[in-house]
């Protein structure tokens, strides 16, 4: 094989979507291949590195497209029913999302591979193939033409994360999936659903277009409505009350809320908003319409009462979890703030905090293989003992929070801007409210951990394994770089 | 009053239908349930039979006489079928009565439902 | 022979039926059993590729033309019905191998299959038929055989018995009513020919006689589909049936009642006639609504995985209702659409649970715990079908969803629509009680060992491919409900 011929930068932008999608199917195959015909010790490693490899080389098709920026490019698969088909069109936000999930996928997988050894947990293969084709669904959801697409694929990711859900087979962790999958499935098939197909009765197409579809063809009286079954609809960007699903997975091993969390879940939930409130309502019909303003106060109040929950939680993950709900909102409240501007500060974010989640849930998960801990009460002092990890939680928290030289800093910077714009003064407060709330759920911890002194004091480090270690340092890395890189990111977004 | 003298057929078509149909329903024993689907049957033979009389028609088998009136010979044909239909309808439920009687020992609905109520825990056979 | 195709359709496996039971050997029931409906698939699909290509076929049996003969027709809407008709015969014959192996005394294998093949004529004939008493017919040709198979259950669970009994009684009534519709129409009109009464019957007007038919017809037909309130004997009849009956008949049967409603309802009264859609349609869509709830509702409590998915059955069959009801276009478009696709799906899922009842008796959610593990390939199955009865994207059943909801919207019924999504979001509750009892809870000690090899769950693996298929290429099979749908509506929306 010619490795020149393999190069991601030279590729066509079609041959790109296709290995998008396809190279995450490849690697469930892949864990399925050698499941079965590799025997012995070996087994494990050759399943976990192929995962790696065809990761890393799929974060680097998603890094070469996103850098072509080849805005139009549409391939169709097949046609589905008469009129609507399985097709995928290129434009600034999905590549984004396909390069956050790209590049996310190999880390994560490094680090499901150490957590899944280090805590020795079982049914290793079904929970890497699964994980596999949950990223697929992720890419099919980022690069999806149509509304009907990116319906199916979000159904697929639903379903192909569910036994990652329920993992451990324990009774919690059946009712916990059961929560999942109950909100989940009824909010997509009643509310979700319900919004596509009257769009596709309304406009007659659910191609997604620049602009949006719907103008002129719905009484603007109407359009709250409509926006509403999608807001409610997508399950799984955890608007309130719809949010209950997100702590409840928090029984699943702490790779799958890494996934859940950053790379897959929620972040295919806020895209999705975004994605149907610019390309199919459109920025500039939502905006005259006014059909947008109750989900700003929606948003807003789920960005508050989350961070408050938060406040009130102890086991770190729940803690985390409830923050990721308020974040959620902010991008949410991005779109619902109907302004090209805030829309490009909610697309960002949803890179910013994937960074930030991403390293916080991986120390979680450091601290559970190496001490089995997951209550912030019993972590005091344990920041002498795993300082790498408790830096690296630092630094994803102050990306949350907001400062800079943090990523995030950018994210919230440009949502104020667009929320100025349009003269929502309130949003600028709940901003600046939820900022302060982050600081002290996210800082107490950091402080205890640094400052306070153990139950037991014993300093010396022992740190979580390497293949633990590694991810969390690179995304930690990467919420600096991100700050630093803005304009990268920000420049398909200009207009 | 009049109609009932120029369409008596019909009504009486429709006593025995409601005689047959009442029958069904509301009698719990199987055999008289059958007995009063014949009855019902019965009377949708008679309807179907009545309506092809036509005004001063004999029976519809050729006679070889010019001018010979006949009623409609469709009908009789038809109902000849939905006998035959009725007959093997009746054959399979008796049987099905004879089977019953054999396996449960009653062929009286309420009796029957105590039964079912009574074996539906532990599965049957 | 080409032009003989219309009879032959029907002939395959109604001759085939004697000649079953006459044999001695039950080995060779089986076979003949398989050539005839072999033979039947591959006819209705050379059909609906004539039909594709050259328009509608009338055949005049014995040569004499209509009206005075029973001509059978061929149009764009039975075109589509045939096939999975008689490609669910085909299938279930399969699987009836092994499964009456388990389920029926070897004595009456060979009258199994006579009787089977007369079903199954029975429906293909009622299907195929251009005559309205041809219907009546073949509807008691194919009940007789489905009440005496119904009833070959007592082997294993003797209130077979009854429930054979009650399905005669009620079938009866049923067929009964509808031939008195029938013969209210023949006074009216003079013709039994169903596209000579299509000219006729709307000329009537609305007049009490017309009502009067078109009451008893339908009455008929809904309680041989199983609109509620008419669909108590269904639940009982499926549960207790031998499982190879259970998946033919919850596949078909009710199916083709549905077909004939349409065409009676439609083709001879016409979406024009007086009071159609507001009245009978609003009836049934009323009683296909709640027929969904109370299907879907009393499936989640159900234990016994046939009798779930009778119930769940009920429940789709109001679905189909529902779009029979809107009298428009797209609503007759929606429900031949999901009359195929639920063909499909149910045939799977009983032939897979039907897997797991012969082997452990019964197949019910203590039957199946820790099924998983044991039998992978028939749980998949089970799951597939379930995620399409839920209506996941990528299977049959959201093709059907995707249409019947637009249909309800496209007049603005929007609450249906509503009604119809939370009905359908509620079928999850009993697909994953039935996923986490097979995959994870454990075995319990002493249940029977559960196995399977390719000869069992392949059946019901072909008719999850289907599912699969049209699922992923559904632009075929739409097209062709529209082309059904066209038949009846003209041009109009």
């Amino acid at each position: 094989m010619n490795p020149f011929a393999m190069n991601p930068f030279a590729m066509t932008p079609e041959t790109l979507i296709l290995l998008l999608l396809g190279l995450p199917l490849l690697a469930a195959a892949g864990v399925l291949v050698a499941g079965k015909v590799v025997t012995g010790a070996q087994q494990a490693n050759i399943r976990d590195g192929q995962g790696v490899l065809i990761g890393l080389y799929t974060a680097l098709c998603a890094i070469a497209l996103f850098a072509a920026m080849p805005v139009g490019t549409d391939i169709t698969l097949l046609t589905f029913v008469p009129g609507l088909s399985l097709s995928f069109t290129l434009e600034p936000l999905g590549l984004l999302f396909a390069l956050v999930a790209g590049c996310l996928w190999p880390i994560a997988t490094l680090y499901t591979i150490g957590y899944l050894r280090g805590a020795d947990e079982k049914n290793q293969t079904r929970f890497m193939f699964f994980y596999a084709v949950a990223i697929h669904a992720a890419m099919g959801i980022a690069l999806s033409g149509n509304l009907l697409t990116l319906f199916v694929f979000y159904e697929i990711l639903t379903f192909s994360t569910y036994p990652l859900v329920t993992h451990k087979g324990t009774e919690d962790a059946k009712k916990a999936g059961r929560v999942y999958l109950g909100i989940l499935v009824a909010s997509s098939v009643i509310l979700l659903l319900f919004g596509v197909i009257a769009v596709w009765v309304l406009a007659g197409t659910l191609d997604f277009a620049a602009g949006g579809i719907l103008a002129g063809k719905i009484d603007a009286a109407y359009v709250p409505l409509l926006l509403g079954l999608f807001a409610f609809g997508i399950g799984k960007a955890a608007l309130m009350p719809l949010h209950r699903w997100l702590p409840a997975a928090m029984v699943a091993p702490t790779p799958v809320s890494a996934l859940l969390h950053a790379v897959a879940v929620v972040k295919a939930g806020v895209f999705t908003v975004l994605k149907v409130a610019i390309y199919i309502f459109g920025l500039d019909f939502l905006a005259e319409s006014g059909g947008s303003d109750w989900l700003v106060y929606v948003a807003s109040f789920s960005i508050l009462a989350a961070s408050c929950v938060a406040l009130t939680k102890t086991n770190l993950k729940a803690r985390l979890a409830y923050s990721t709900v308020s974040q959620l909102g902010y991008i949410v409240l991005g779109a619902a703030l109907a302004s090209p501007l805030a829309a490009s500060g909610a697309a960002l974010h949803i890179a910013t905090h994937a960074a930030g989640k991403i390293t916080l849930f991986f120390c979680a998960g450091a601290i559970y293989v190496a001490h089995h801990l997951s209550d912030i009460k019993d972590m005091d002092g344990l920041g002498r003992k795993m300082p790498i990890t408790y830096l690296a939680f630092a630094i994803g928290a102050l990306s949350i929070i907001g400062v800079p030289p943090l990523g995030g800093a950018w994210s919230k910077f440009i949502l104020m801007g667009g929320a100025l714009d349009n003269g929502h003064l309130l949003v600028l407060a709940v901003l600046m409210v939820s900022s302060l709330l982050n600081l002290v759920y996210l800082g107490e911890f950091v402080l205890r951990g640094f400052f306070a002194t153990p139950s037991q004091p014993d300093s010396t480090v022992s740190e979580a394994p390497l293949a633990c270690l590694v991810p969390l340092v690179v995304t930690a890395l990467l919420s600096i770089a991100l700050f630093f890189g803005v304009d990268l990111f920000m420049l398909p977004f200009s207009g | 009053m009049s109609i009932l003298l120029t369409h008596w057929n019909y009504f009486l078509v429709i006593v025995l239908m409601m005689l047959g149909f009442y029958a069904v329903i509301a009698r719990g024993n199987m055999v008289k349930k059958m007995v009063g689907l014949n009855i019902f049957q019965t009377s949708v033979f008679m309807l179907y039979i009545s309506m092809g009389k036509v005004g001063e028609g004999t029976a519809p088998i050729l006679t070889g006489e010019a001018g010979t009136v006949y009623s409609n010979p469709l009908p009789h044909v038809l109902i000849l079928t939905a006998i035959v239909v009725g007959v093997a309808t009746t054959a399979v439920g008796y049987a099905l009565i004879i089977r019953i009687q054999e396996s449960f020992g009653s062929i009286e609905d309420n009796e029957l439902i105590e039964m079912l109520d009574d074996a539906a825990e532990d599965g049957a056979s | 022979m080409m032009q003989h195709l219309p009879v032959l359709q029907v002939l395959a496996p109604l001759m085939a039926a004697p000649f079953a039971a006459l044999l001695r050997w039950r080995h060779m029931a089986w076979g003949l059993a398989m050539l005839a409906t072999g033979a039947a698939f591959v006819i209705s699909l050379a059909l609906f590729v004539q039909v594709s290509a050259n328009g509608t076929i009338v055949y005049d049996l014995g040569g004499w033309p209509a009206p005075i003969g029973i001509v059978y027709v061929i149009d764009a809407a039975n075109a589509v019905v045939l096939p999975v008709i008689s490609f669910i015969g085909f299938i279930a014959t399969l699987a009836a191998r092994h499964l009456v192996a388990r389920e029926i005394d070897r004595r009456d294998h060979a009258l199994f299959y006579s009787a089977w093949l007369l079903t199954l004529a029975g429906m293909l004939g009622q299907v195929t038929t251009g005559d309205a008493f041809n219907i009546f017919v073949f509807l008691e040709i194919s009940s007789l055989s489905a009440y005496a198979l119904v009833a070959m259950g007592a082997g294993r669970d003797r209130r077979a018995l009854p429930a054979a009994f009650n399905y005669l009684i009620l079938g009866t009534v049923g067929a009964t009513f509808y031939v008195i519709g029938i013969g209210l129409l023949y006074m009216q009109t003079g013709t039994l020919n169903l596209a000579d009464l299509a000219n006729r019957v709307p000329q009537l007007g609305a007049t009490l006689p017309a009502y009067t038919a078109l009451a008893f017809i339908a009455l008929g037909l809904f309680l041989k589909m199983a609109l509620f309130p008419l669909h108590f004997w269904l639940v009982p009849a499926y549960g207790y049936a031998p499982s190879a009956v259970s998946a033919l008949m919850a596949a078909t049967a009710t199916k083709v009642s549905v077909y004939v409603l349409i065409r009676l309802i439609f083709g001879v009264f016409g979406a024009d006639f007086p009071s159609l859609a507001d009245g009978f349609g609003m009836l049934v869509i009323t009683l296909g609504l709640v027929g969904a709830f109370v299907g879907t509702l009393a499936a989640i409590v159900e234990t016994d995985l046939k009798k779930l998915f009778a119930q769940s059955s009920i429940a789709q069959l109001g679905y189909m209702a529902i779009g029979i009801g809107l009298v428009t276009a797209s609503g007759l478009t929606a429900a031949i659409i999901h009359l195929f696709n639920h063909a499909l799906m149910k045939g799977a899922l009983f032939l897979a649970i039907g897997v797991i009842a012969a082997q452990a008796g019964r197949a019910t959610m203590g039957t199946i715990q820790g099924a998983g593990r044991q039998i992978p390939m028939t749980m998949t199955a089970v799951l597939f079908g379930g995620l399409a009865l839920i209506g996941v994207p990528l299977t049959a059943g959201f093709i059907s969803k995707l249409y019947l909801i637009r249909a309800l919207i496209e007049v603005d019924f929007w609450l249906i629509a509503a009604l119809v999504f939370i009905s359908s979001a509620l079928a999850l509750a009993y697909i994953w009680k039935i996923v986490e009892a097979a995959w994870l809870s454990e075995r319990p000690e002493g249940a029977p060992v559960l196995t399977e090899s390719i000869g069992t769950w392949l059946p019901a693996w072909l008719l999850v491919l289907a599912t699969l298929g049209f699922g992923i290429f559904a632009a075929p099979l739409v097209e062709a409900a529209m082309a059904a749908a066209d038949i009846f509506f003209g041009g109009r929306p």
